[in-house]
C-alpha cells in the first residue's frame, strides 16, 4: 500500500536524498575516477598505454547519482520488510497447498523434459545442467543446511569423484557402473579424512579451512601430472552404458536392438534421465534421514551445538557423517559430469564452482529440498542468460550475493517443517531457525 | 540405597590464566537426594557444573561417581558428551539451550538420540524400515508424550519450541533432560525468570522427579523458596570456596552464608542476627 | 649459505607485503568479528590504481621518481581506503546484527565484484610494467654467487616499517585507536559510553583498505605486473598469516607476514615452486589445527 506523500511532508525528504545522491555520486566518481576514467592497455611495443574513458566515466557517476535516488524512494514507499515469527494460519495454509503441488509439478515436469524438448539439444543440455547443480545443492545442503556446517570447498569432492571416475575407467576399464559408487566412495573417504581433524573448528575458520582444502585439491590435481594429466586434464572417458550396452549407432547399439533409428540425442536423453535418477536418489535418501535419528542430531547439532553434547551425542562423529554424505553425493554428482563431458580438466573445479553451489543453498532457504530446487533452477537458469559475458556474468553473480544477504539472507523458503508430530505438522518460521556456527 | 554418594568431587580446582574460579572445593551429592548449590553471583558456581558435567577441564582434582559392583566412573576425565551418555549425567543451562526451530516433540526425541541410533541399527534398519526400528521409535515417542503431559504440553507438541512461553520452555529443558534417563539431573538456575507460582510448579514437578525415578538432582539455584522447600543438602560457595554445608535450616542461619550475601564482616552478621533475638 | 642469505631477504620483503595485507584482517576480525573475505581483492585495487596513477603521472611529464612514488602512494591509499568504506557500508553494515552466514557470503560476493569489476573495467590481459626503481646493493660474494639487496626491496621494507609505526601509534596513543580496542571488547557498553561504534568500525575498514593499497603498490613495484586473480590467493595466504600470528594482535600479523613470506620463499627454492600455495594452504590448516591461538593470540574459553 503505498501513500502519496504529501507537499509538506515530502520537502525534508527530497533535500536529504538529494544530499545522499550527490554523496553517492562523489563516491562513485572518486572509486571510478582511475578505474574506469583510464583504462589500460598492454601497447603494440609491450610498453602500456592508456586511453580516457571520461564519457562512460559521466555516465557510470550519473547513473549512480539517479540510482540512489530511486532506491530512496523505493525504501521511503516500501518500508521495511515485516517480520512475523509464528507464520499467520491464513498464509501457512496457502503455502502449504502451494508447497504440497510444486514439488509434484516440477517432478513431472521433469520427467516430461526430453519428451516435450526432444528436438531441443541447447535445451536438453541446459536441463542436464540444471539437474547437476540441483544434485550438488542437495548434496551441500547435508552440510550447510541440516548441520549448520560452513563449507566452502565442496567443490573438493565434486572434482575427487569427478577425478576417481575418470581414472578408474581410462586406467581399470571398469564400467560405469561400478565407477559411480566407487567414485562416491572415494569422495565420501576424502570427506572423512578432511573432516576429522577440521571440524571441531567453528564458524568462519571452518569456511577457510574448507575453501583451503578445496584449492589444495586443485592446485595438486594441477601439479601432479603423471596421475592427473595436469591442465590437460583426463581424456576419452567412456560415455554411460544401459548396463552393458552402448549406445552408439552400431549393431550393438540400444538403437539397434530396440529397432529404432538411431539419433545423438539418445545418448543425451538418457543422460538427462541418469542425472535425474541420481538427483532424486539424493533427495530421497536426504528426506529419510531427516526423519532417523543421524538427521535429527544433524539438525539439532545446527540449532545448538552445546546442547547437542549435553545430551551425549558425540557431535565429532554427528559432523563426520554430514560432511562424508554430502561429500558423498558430491562425489556422485563429479562421476556424472565425467562421463557426461567425456573430458575433465582443473578449470572447472574452482572456488567459484563451491561459491555458487553455496549461493544455491543458501537462497533455497537451508534445509529446504524444494527451495535447492528452485534456486538451482533460477541461478543456472539466469546464468545461461549471461552466456558469452563470462566477466559481466560473475560480476552480476556476486552483486546478486550481497544483494540476496541484504534483502533475504534466509533464502526463498520462510520456513522449516518438522519431521515429526503428534497431530499436526507446522511450519516452523525462518526466524527461529538457528543457521548454525560450523 | 538412600544416603549413598552418587557424586564425590573432591578437591576441585579451575584456573583460567590467573584467575582462580573455584579453590579446593569438595562436595557430595548422595542417591535420591536434593542437593543446592548456592553463593552469590561470581562465586564459581556454573565453573563447578561445568567441570562435572565436562564443559571445562579441571585444572586440578577429582570427580568421581561411584557405580554398582564397586568401579569407578572418573569425571575429570571425559569428555562433555561422554559424561552424558556413559555416567548418566544430564543437564539444564542458565540460559536456556532448547532447539527453538524444532518443536518440543522433536527437542524431546533428539534427547533419546543414542537408543535410538542403536536401534535404528546405525541407520541402516532405519532405512529400510525394520520393524525394531519402528517400534523403538514408538517407544521413544510414547516417552516424550509422558513427560510432555507431565510438564503439561502435551497440547504444544508441535509448535516449535522458540515460540514457547519462558516457563514452559524452561520446563521443557528440564522434561528434555530427563528424557536420556539420568541418574544425576544438574539443574542450573531452573527458577529463574519464574514467579511464585510457577516456581511452585518447578518444586513439584523436582520433588516428583525425585520420588517417581529416584533420580538425583544438583541445583544451582538463587531462587531462596526453591532451596529451602525441596533441598535435602546445601552446600555454599562465595569467591570459588566452600563456605558452608549441611541442611537448609543450617546454612540459613549460618552467619558466614548471610555475611557471604549480604557482602558484610561475619562479626557484623552475627551482631544483626542477635539485634533481633 | 649465500643462496639462503638471498631467499632470507626476499622472503622478509614478500613477507612485508603479506604482513600489511594481514593488519587488514587481523583488525576486521578482531572488531567485527568476520572474516573479510573481500580484502585481498582490495589489495588488487590498490596495485591497479597504484599501475594507473602512475602511468598519468609519468606520461604527464613527472620525472622526478621520489615525488612520483609519494604521490601515488597517497593516492592509492586515499582511493583504495574509499573502496574499502564503501564495501563496508554496502555489504557489511546492514548485516551487522544479521545471521552469522550473511556478512561472510556477502563478502564473497564483494570479492567477485571486485575482481570481476576490474576485469571488466581494464580489460582481462596482465599489465606489466619496465621496472620503477631499479639498482641495488651487493651485500656479499663467494663462489660466484652474490647476494643483492636490491633498491626496491629496501623501500619495500622501509615503507613498512614507517607505515607500521604510524599505525602503532594510532592504535595506542589516538582516541580512534582507543575506541577500536573499545569495540573490540565490547561493543555494546562502547556505545554506551559515548563511542561512534558505526564509525569506528569504518575507519577500521578505511585502514586495513589503505595498508592493504600500499601493499598493492609494493607489490607492483617488487614483481611488476597486477593481474585481477592475485587478490584471492595472496588472501589467502594474509590471512594464513594474521591466523599464525594470532588472530586479533597487530604484532602478530606482521610477524605472521614475514614468516609466511619466509617459508614460501624457502620452500620455493629448496623444494618445488609449483606447490608453494600449497604449502601456504597447509600452513593454515596445521595452524588452525594445532595452535589455534596463533603465536601471539589470547586463548578463547568457551562460555557455556
Amino acid at each position: 500500500m503505498t501513500t502519496k506523500p504529501t507537499p509538506e511532508s515530502r520537502a525534508p525528504g527530497v533535500v536529504f536524498i538529494l544530499k545522499k545522491a550527490l554523496i553517492s555520486a562523489f563516491v562513485a566518481l572518486v572509486l571510478f575516477s582511475l578505474m574506469i576514467g583510464i583504462r589500460t592497455e598492454a601497447g603494440p611495443t609491450g610498453q602500456l598505454i592508456y586511453w580516457t574513458r571520461f564519457g562512460e566515466l559521466a555516465s557510470l557517476v550519473a547513473i549512480v547519482f539517479g540510482g540512489s535516488i530511486v532506491v530512496e524512494l523505493l525504501r521511503q514507499w516500501w518500508g521495511l520488510a515485516d517480520k512475523v515469527r509464528v507464520v499467520p494460519p491464513a498464509v501457512q495454509a496457502g503455502l502449504s497447498v502451494a508447497g504440497r503441488l510444486v514439488a509434484p509439478a516440477l517432478l513431472i515436469f521433469a520427467l516430461l523434459v526430453p519428451v516435450i524438448f526432444y528436438h531441443q539439444r541447447y535445451l536438453l543440455d541446459l536441463g542436464i545442467l540444471v539437474l547437476t547443480y540441483v544434485m550438488l545443492g542437495w548434496g551441500l545442503n547435508v552440510v550447510v543446511g541440516l548441520a549448520g556446517l560452513l563449507d566452502l570447498g565442496y567443490v573438493a569432492f565434486y572434482a575427487v569423484g569427478a577425478y576417481s571416475f575418470a581414472l578408474l575407467s581410462t586406467n581399470f576399464g571398469l564400467s560405469f557402473w561400478i565407477c559411480l559408487p566407487l567414485a562416491g566412495i572415494l569422495a565420501a573417504c576424502w570427506g572423512v579424512m578432511l573432516g576429522f581433524p577440521v571440524l571441531r573448528l567453528r564458524g568462519d575458520y571452518l569456511a577457510i579451512v574448507t575453501l583451503a582444502f578445496g584449492e589444495i585439491i586443485r592446485l595438486v590435481i594441477i601439479n601432479w601430472q603423471s596421475l592427473t594429466g595436469g591442465p590437460n586434464g583426463v581424456s576419452g572417458i567412456p560415455k554411460p552404458t544401459l548396463f552393458g550396452i552402448p549406445l552408439t549407432p552400431g549393431d550393438d547399439g540400444l538403437a539397434a536392438r530396440l529397432g529404432i533409428p538411431f539419433s545423438p540425442t539418445h545418448r543425451i536423453v538418457f543422460l538427462f534421465y541418469l542425472i535425474l535418477a541420481l538427483a532424486l536418489l539424493t533427495n530421497w535418501v536426504t528426506i529419510r534421514l531427516r526423519r532417523l535419528p543421524i538427521g535429527r542430531a544433524w539438525e539439532a547439532l545446527r540449532e545448538d551445538e552445546v546442547a547437542c553434547r549435553a545430551l551425549g551425542i558425540n557431535t565429532t562423529t554427528t559432523k563426520l557423517t554430514a560432511f562424508a554424505t554430502g561429500a558423498m553425493f558430491g562425489g556422485f554428482a563429479g562421476a556424472f559430469f565425467a562421463t557426461r563431458q567425456g573430458f575433465i580438466s582443473p578449470e572447472s573445479f574452482t572456488f567459484q564452482e563451491s561459491a555458487l553451489v553455496l549461493a544455491i543453498v543458501v537462497l533455497g532457504g537451508m534445509g529446504s529440498q524444494l527451495g535447492v530446487a528452485l534456486a538451482a533452477l533460477t541461478m543456472i537458469g539466469g546464468f545461461e542468460l549471461f552466456r558469452g559475458l563470462e566477466q559481466y556474468r560473475m560480476l552480476v553473480f556476486g552483486i546478486a550475493m550481497v544483494l540476496l544477504m541484504i534483502w533475504r539472507p534466509r533464502g526463498l523458503i520462510g520456513h522449516r517443517a518438522p519431521t515429526i508430530f503428534l497431530k499436526q505438522s507446522q511450519a516452523i518460521s525462518s526466524d527461529l531457525v538457528k543457521e548454525g556456527h560450523g | 540405597m538412600n544416603g549413598d554418594i552418587l557424586l564425590s568431587v573432591d578437591h576441585l580446582t579451575m584456573r583460567f590464566g590467573g584467575i582462580v574460579a573455584v579453590n579446593d572445593l569438595s562436595l557430595a551429592a548422595k542417591r535420591r537426594e536434593i542437593t543446592a548449590l548456592i553463593g552469590p553471583n561470581g562465586a564459581g558456581k556454573t565453573t563447578v557444573f561445568n567441570c562435572i558435567t565436562g564443559f571445562y577441564r579441571p585444572t586440578s582434582g577429582t570427580i568421581r561417581m561411584p557405580q554398582d559392583g564397586g568401579a569407578e566412573i572418573k569425571l575429570e576425565r571425559l569428555n562433555d558428551f561422554r559424561i552424558a551418555k556413559r555416567a548418566k549425567v544430564a543437564r539444564t543451562f542458565q540460559n536456556i539451550r532448547l532447539f527453538p526451530g524444532m518443536t518440543a516433540l522433536e527437542n524431546l526425541i533428539v534427547a533419546q538420540h543414542n537408543m535410538l541410533m542403536r536401534a535404528s541399527g546405525l541407520t541402516f534398519l532405519g532405512l529400510i524400515g525394520a520393524p525394531s526400528w519402528r517400534s523403538a521409535e514408538q517407544r521413544a515417542i510414547d516417552l516424550a508424550k509422558l513427560w510432555l503431559d507431565r510438564i503439561g504440553l502435551l497440547d504444544r507438541a508441535d509448535d516449535a519450541a522458540g515460540n514457547l512461553p519462558y516457563g514452559d520452555q524452561r520446563r521443557l529443558e528440564i522434561a528434555r533432560a530427563m528424557c536420556t534417563e539420568p541418574v544425576l539431573l544438574c539443574l542450573d538456575e531452573p527458577a529463574a525468570g519464574l514467579n511464585a507460582r510457577e516456581s511452585a510448579g518447578l518444586n513439584e514437578l523436582l520433588l516428583s522427579i525425585r520420588s517417581d525415578y529416584g533420580t538425583s538432582i544438583l541445583l544451582i539455584e538463587h531462587d531462596m523458596s526453591v532451596v529451602m522447600e525441596i533441598s535435602d543438602h546445601v552446600v555454599v560457595m562465595d569467591y570459588g570456596v566452600k563456605i558452608a554445608e549441611g541442611t537448609p535450616r543450617e546454612v540459613r542461619d549460618d552467619p558466614r552464608v548471610i555475611a557471604a550475601y549480604l557482602g558484610a564482616d561475619e562479626q557484623e552478621a552475627i551482631a544483626v542476627m542477635e539485634s533481633d533475638a | 649459505m649465500d643462496y639462503f642469505a638471498q631467499q632470507v631477504i626476499n622472503g622478509l620483503v614478500l613477507g612485508s607485503i603479506y604482513g600489511l595485507i594481514a593488519i587488514g584482517y587481523t583488525m576486521v576480525y578482531g572488531i567485527v568479528g568476520m572474516i573479510n573475505f573481500a580484502h585481498g581483492d582490495i589489495f588488487m585495487i590498490g596495485g591497479f590504481i597504484a599501475l594507473i596513477s602512475f602511468l598519468v603521472l609519468v606520461s604527464l611529464g613527472l620525472t622526478a621518481i621520489p615525488v612520483v612514488l609519494l604521490i601515488v602512494l597517497l593516492v592509492s591509499m586515499a582511493i583504495t581506503a574509499l573502496y574499502g568504506w564503501t564495501v563496508e557500508r554496502i555489504a557489511y553494515r546492514p548485516l551487522r546484527h544479521s545471521f552469522r552466514l550473511a556478512p561472510m557470503l556477502s563478502a564473497i560476493g564483494m570479492s567477485f565484484v571486485l575482481s570481476n569489476f576490474s576485469q571488466v573495467a581494464q580489460g582481462a590481459r596482465v599489465k606489466p610494467v619496465p621496472p620503477i626503481i631499479t639498482g641495488g646493493y651487493t651485500l656479499m660474494e663467494s663462489n660466484g654467487f652474490a647476494v643483492r639487496l636490491s633498491n626496491v626491496q629496501i623501500i619495500v621494507v622501509l615503507t613498512t616499517v614507517v607505515l607500521l609505526a604510524i599505525f602503532t601509534w594510532l592504535v595506542s596513543r589516538t582516541r580512534l585507536g582507543r575506541d577500536m580496542r573499545a569495540c573490540e571488547q565490547d561493543q555494546t557498553m562502547a556505545a554506551l559510553l559515548g563511542v561512534d561504534v558505526d564509525r569506528t568500525i569504518s575507519m577500521t575498514f578505511v585502514i586495513g583498505a589503505a595498508l592493504a593499497a600500499v601493499a598493492g603498490m609494493m607489490y607492483l613495484l617488487y614483481y611488476g605486473l597486477v593481474d585481477f586473480f592475485m587478490g584471492f590467493v595472496a588472501g589467502i595466504k594474509a590471512f594464513t598469516a594474521a591466523v599464525l600470528g594470532g588472530i586479533g594482535s597487530l604484532p602478530g600479523a606482521m610477524l605472521g607476514g614475514l614468516a609466511i613470506g619466509l617459508i614460501e620463499t624457502l620452500w620455493s627454492a629448496y623444494f618445488s615452486v609449483e606447490y608453494k600455495d600449497v604449502a601456504a594452504f597447509s600452513i593454515l590448516i596445521i595452524v588452525l589445527i594445532f595452535l589455534p591461538t596463533g603465536l601471539l593470540g589470547r586463548p578463547e574459553v568457551e562460555k557455556v
